[in-house]
């Protein structure tokens, strides 16, 4: 197990394995999601009081859910950076907040978006709604200050003590729905109960929100090569790798 | 003749008591901001001035005044504890203090509590002393007032731990200000959330004590943690000069 553990701090293993992993993140997501969204959007049945306009869910909830998540993960990611040092983990959270600030954006904006018809506004000041832009915000200071500092080491573990601190936002965005009687309904999609939408509704959903994790492994994968490639530019692997791509 | 590895490697260890570095370090940024009185006066003016930007550049009516006043007032205490965080740790940055502290054998977490401390002596109070003047000025009431007063004095101390951390973080950064806010503005925003609630439902006639008692929750929680996230951070930026 440490063995693994220790591998997993070099740049180079890494860079083979996502290498291996890509292929299947990729196809799998993409068939999943596909299948998951087509299903929901043109298959699952009406809902009897919001006719189509609830169909957005399989897109809103995924990414409500991943914009959540991915937070969670580039939290635990900092812990490591910060205790073992190890350099993946920063590559981790340097390539994820970008894409967990595109999928906030899309949860608040298909969230938006089913809010028109359903609510009859846009925007709502409510607990949920604020967090979620809380949450965008948090993304934005980290990537803000990922770029601002130069210094490699710094920056790891500068971010890492922000993404710590931004972790506070978390269960509030997890309880708001709970601790404040607002306008968003409560979680729609739980693991550990059954759910309260009808069989046909639940699977697409599922589908979805798990095709949407494959994709994004995918690109955490992607954007962490490009990182990798960026920082090891100067190794001799890196430049065998060019050199064996260009002949 | 005995020799005490311990003694020898940390000689003034067991001198100076914890307490006794925190006090030098509150009473040492206190004395050296009287020095520099204009920079005391200048989120007191700041916080006053944005205050009067709302009645001039919204309505000057009483019945928007009195619903959006403990707002405005919240808005602008933070935007001005936001401006003067900067000066929390430059100056001891640039002339090397800072090393000195971070060097010293007491936890570097209590002498940046220290620090944030006098911090918060420096702008949150005298911000807590004008606010009853400038909530005259925006038409709240009496018991409004007074709500006011009491949110602001448990949130600014809130406002200036959660600070400390965004300014150790940006420390030595060339476009610190902006950075800083942007890092900052999002935790702050929880804060002033309670903070202008609890004065709304005062002002209702409905009972604060729940609010009050969220607010001194997030007050707990700032003291106990934000001060290790802040000696962190400093840590961070100083290995990074």
């Amino acid at each position: 197990m440490w063995q693994f553990f220790h591998k997993l701090g070099s740049p180079k293993w890494f860079f083979g394995i996502a290498n291996r992993l890509m292929p299947w993140l990729m196809w799998g997501g993409v068939v999943l999601l596909f299948a998951g969204l087509i299903w929901g959007l043109a298959f699952a049945p009406k809902d009897y009081l919001q006719g189509n306009s609830y169909r957005i869910i399989f897109i809103h909830v995924p990414s409500a859910f991943l914009a959540q998540s991915v937070y969670i993960m580039m939290a635990v990611a900092a812990v490591v950076t910060l205790v073992w040092r190890m350099k993946l983990a920063d590559v981790f959270v340097k390539a994820a907040a970008p894409v967990g600030a595109v999928l906030t954006f899309l949860a608040l904006f298909t969230g938006a978006v089913w809010g028109k018809p359903t609510w009859g506004t846009w925007w709502i000041w409510d607990a949920r709604l604020t967090s979620m832009l809380i949450l965008l915000f948090l993304y934005f200071g980290v990537i803000a200050l990922g770029a601002a500092i130069s210094d490699e080491k710094s920056s790891a573990r500068a971010v890492a003590v922000l993404v710590l601190v931004g972790v506070v936002n978390i269960p509030i965005i997890k309880y708001s729905v709970e601790w404040w009687n607002t306008l968003h309904q409560p979680a729609t999609f739980k693991l550990t109960e059954k759910p309260a939408m009808p069989m046909e509704m639940w699977v697409p959903l599922l589908l979805s929100v798990l095709g949407l994790y494959l994709i994004f492994g995918w690109f955490a994968c992607l954007r962490m090569q490009t990182e990798i490639l960026v920082r090891e530019r100067r190794t001799r692997w890196v430049k065998a790798l060019v050199q064996a791509e260009e002949s | 003749m005995a020799f005490d590895a311990r003694a020898g490697l940390r000689p003034e260890a067991d001198a100076v008591s914890v307490f006794t570095a925190m006090r030098v370090v509150f009473v040492r940024d206190l004395r050296a901001a009287f020095r520099q009185r204009q920079d005391l006066l200048n989120p007191l003016l700041f916080f006053v001035m944005v205050v009067t930007l709302f009645p001039l550049g919204v309505s000057p009516e009483v019945s928007f005044l009195q619903l959006a006043g403990s707002g405005i007032l919240w808005v602008a205490a933070l935007l001005s504890v936001l401006l003067s965080l900067d000066h929390l740790f430059r100056h001891d940055f640039d002339d090397g203090t800072l090393e000195q502290l971070v060097l010293q054998p007491q936890p570097l977490f209590l002498l940046v509590l220290a620090k944030t401390a006098a911090h918060w002596v420096l702008t949150g109070l005298p911000l807590i002393l004008l606010a009853p003047l400038l909530g005259v000025m925006v038409h709240l009431e009496g018991n409004s007032i007074a709500v006011l007063c009491l949110t602001l004095l448990i949130g600014t101390p809130v406002l200036s731990l959660i600070g400390a951390i965004g300014a150790a973080l940006t420390l030595g950064l060339k476009s610190a200000g902006v950075l800083l806010s942007l890092l900052i503005i999002p935790l702050y925003i929880p804060v002033l959330i309670f903070g202008t609630g609890t004065v709304a439902a005062a002002a209702e006639g409905a009972p604060v004590g729940g609010y009050i008692a969220l607010m001194g929750a997030f007050l707990v929680l700032a003291i106990t943690l934000a001060p290790f996230a802040a000696a962190a951070a400093l840590r961070i930026s100083l290995s990074n000069s």
